[in-house]
């Protein structure tokens, strides 16, 4: 299958004060099209921030980043603001939802970027909550739901506006075991049945299991293992 | 050279404060009406609409923090209206006390009245000037008057020590026929040849004494006040007697009877030729104004200063005032750090949320600033106030007048200090990097 992210020889270099870190070393990846990948390693690795990059939040100190063929690493951060809202769905571990806003409205934020008139927007979020299995809670404000259930509704936004890509950080770091289930059963539905391409930043080798395979980051440096299939 | 771009952000954001100050009505409407406009049609403006509405349908639950901003910027525009009406008012009083279609003469090169002597001859010839209106009998309408400045106690102050200044005005028959705003409300008119006084009711508010029927000492001479008398205008604060009484008392040699000629016009057209004969003729050396052009030039020493002072007492609170928005606001943006950082993650741009916190705290302001000019207009509209004895014019009555251009000034104000207090944050949440906000806890 064609590869949806590309990434060449990227290096990371943070620069705190006048002391120069490098975070990342010579990246080389493929992720392809429709992939699950989970992305493992100790604290302090570079996994966020490698995240960050094929996410677009950041742009690499040295080499390049395709994503679905368009060079990222070139783009200005205007540019990639409009590149993340059509391609990239984000879903973080503390949910990152607008606590005074309800499900819905979170969910149609996004679509506040696009051409949709206001019904429409509507709509669309009530899918993506319905799909979550969300959709009674549409009301609710983030401090009314559990974890589990925001990370769902974080999900919802992350999808709606119907992203090729989905980058989660974490996104079971801070659930319970059921909770945590749930949350990565619906990832894999996403993965399996809407070809969502996603790359997941976990801790937790039992949540690694759900991805088609895994790599491991050590000091910025990747270093590959066999992937794991998980159970149905 | 990041000090060079914070200095001419500085430079920047200070001049466009004070062109929006002084700039009138309208084009802060065609601003407000751009940004109206640029809100509802391009795509960024309709971001910053969205994440505007976001944060202002939050204000409530956050009603606590954004107070001090509310309350600061109230405080200062309650002050600086105060100070404006108060300027305001004092102008207005003096203001109204001339008109385009009175003129005064007075000795040449004198500022005021009590400085200025005219002679008896000198007087008869200005009433012989053309332009200068007539009564039903075919006589001048023009009134040779001598102002004096009398002390007399304070109303509530010790009667042997707080005395205060007023202007005793001897005036003739004509003085009523060219100010016919000045209508007696108690009493009645004085007598003339009696030492008898009529006095304004802005004075009768400051002075003690002054009742109708009571015997008040100036000097040493005793007068009885037989009326009270109402012109709505800066005459008010004075007392009015017969000239031919209150001269030899105060002029004793009789040689100077008056210091200033008032004339009723036929019309305002009728002042420069008015102005021109006086001027020239061989007999005088005289200055001739409009009593709108006399009154406002001794009302512009004070009311400037009283301007100045509102304005420099307001920058000192304004100043307060912004540290206090800018406190709240980085507050509130370091709060919602997290809430700015996933917007823009999610793509949202950095110019909409700059705007749309600035809006938020402009609100907030401009909140505070309708507040601030409510309590300056219950507590101080009307508010009546006297000036000090002013060298040469006596204790000045008038009333603070809050005047919609005023308030319009306090708002602008207001929405000043909002602008500055929300850029400031609103630049850092823009500037700060994603990753690092949404690494931030
Ligand atoms: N903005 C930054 N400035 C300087 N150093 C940074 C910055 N962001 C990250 N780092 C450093 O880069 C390294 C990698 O950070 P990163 O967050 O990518 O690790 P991680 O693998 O996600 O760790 P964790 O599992 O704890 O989330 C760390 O040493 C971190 O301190
Ligand atoms: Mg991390």
């Amino acid at each position: 299958m064609a590869n949806l992210v590309e990434i060449r020889n990227v290096s990371k270099v943070y620069e705190r004060g006048k002391q120069k870190v490098e975070v990342l070393h010579h990246i080389e990846l493929d992720i392809a099209k429709g992939d699950f990948l989970a992305l493992m390693g100790p604290s302090g690795s570079g996994k966020t921030t490698l995240l960050n990059l094929i996410g677009g939040l950041d742009s690499p100190t040295d080499g390049s980043i395709s994503v679905g063929g368009e060079r990222i690493d070139r783009l200005g951060e205007g540019a990639l603001a409009k590149w993340r809202s059509e391609h990239v769905g984000f879903i973080f571990q503390f949910y990152n939802l607008l606590p005074m806003l309800s499900a819905q409205k979170n969910v149609e934020l996004p679509l506040l970027l696009t051409n949709l008139s206001a019904a429409q927007r509507r709509k669309n979020a009530s899918i993506a909550l319905q799909l979550v299995g969300l959709a009674e809670r549409a009301a609710h404000k983030p401090t009314e739901l559990s974890g589990g259930q925001q990370q769902r509704v974080a999900i919802a936004r992350a999808i709606v506006s119907d992203p090729d890509l989905l980058v989660c950080d974490e996104p079971t770091g801070d659930l319970d075991r059921q909770s945590a289930e749930d949350v990565l059963g619906l990832l894999q539905t996403l993965n399996r049945e809407h070809g969502k391409t996603i790359i997941m930043v976990t801790h937790d080798p039992k949540a690694a299991e759900y991805a088609s395979h895994t790599l491991h980051l050590d000091k910025g440096t990747l270093v590959e293992q066999q992937g794991l299939r998980a159970e149905g | 050279m990041k000090f060079l771009i914070g200095l001419a952000t500085f430079i920047v954001v200070i001049v466009g404060v004070v062109v929006f100050l002084v700039s009138p009505w309208p084009g802060l409407l065609l601003l407000a009406l751009v940004l109206g406009l640029w809100m509802s049609l391009t795509r960024r403006g309709q971001q910053a609409a969205s994440v505007t509405a976001i944060g202002v349908s939050t204000l409530r639950e956050r009603l606590g923090s954004s107070a001090v901003i509310v309350v600061g910027i109230a405080g200062v525009v309650a002050v600086l209206v105060a100070m404006l009406a108060m300027a305001n008012g004092y102008r207005e009083t003096l203001r109204r006390t001339g008109g385009e279609d009175t003129a005064i003469v007075l000795r040449g090169a004198s500022a005021s009245e009590v400085s200025s002597v005219l002679g008896h001859d000198a007087a008869v010839v200005i009433a012989q000037a053309p332009g200068i209106a007539r009564d039903e009998q075919g006589r001048p309408i023009a009134s040779p008057e001598l102002v004096v400045a009398a002390n007399l106690p304070m109303k509530g102050g010790n009667p042997e020590e707080d005395f205060g200044s007023v202007q005793l005005r001897g005036i003739g028959e004509m003085a009523w026929k060219l100010r016919t705003n000045a209508k007696i409300v108690e009493g009645r008119r004085f007598t003339p040849g009696l030492r008898e006084l009529v006095a304004g009711r802005g004075a009768q508010r400051q002075f003690d004494g002054l009742e109708v029927d009571h015997e008040i000492k100036l000097g040493n001479q005793t007068w009885k006040i037989v009326g009270i008398f109402e012109s709505n205008d800066a005459m008010e604060s004075e007392l009015w007697g017969d000239a031919d009484v209150v001269g030899p008392t105060y002029r004793p040699n009789g040689a100077n009877s008056s210091t200033s000629v008032f004339a009723r016009l036929t019309g305002p057209e009728a002042f420069e030729p008015f102005k021109a004969a006086l001027v020239s003729d061989p007999r005088l050396q005289v200055d001739v104004e409009t009593t709108v052009d006399y009154f406002s030039k001794q009302s512009e020493g004070t009311s400037k200063v009283i301007t100045a002072i509102g304005i420099v007492v307001g920058a000192i609170m304004a100043i307060g005032a912004v540290f206090g928005a800018l406190n709240t606001m980085f507050a509130a943006v370091a709060t919602r750090a997290r809430e700015i950082a996933t917007l823009r993650a999610i793509g949202f741009r950095g110019v909409p949320v700059v705007i749309a916190i600035m809006l938020e705290t402009m609100l907030l302001a401009l909140v505070g600033g309708v507040l601030g000019g409510l309590v300056a207009w219950l507590v101080f509209n009307g508010y009546t106030a006297s000036t000090l004895a002013a060298g040469t014019t006596g204790q000045l009555t008038f009333q603070f007048n809050v005047a919609p251009s005023v308030l319009w000034t306090g708002l602008k104000w207001a929405l000043a200090i909002g602008f500055i207090g929300g850029l400031y944050p609103a630049l850092r949440a823009a500037r700060l990097p994603v990753t690092t906000a949404l690494r931030e806890l």
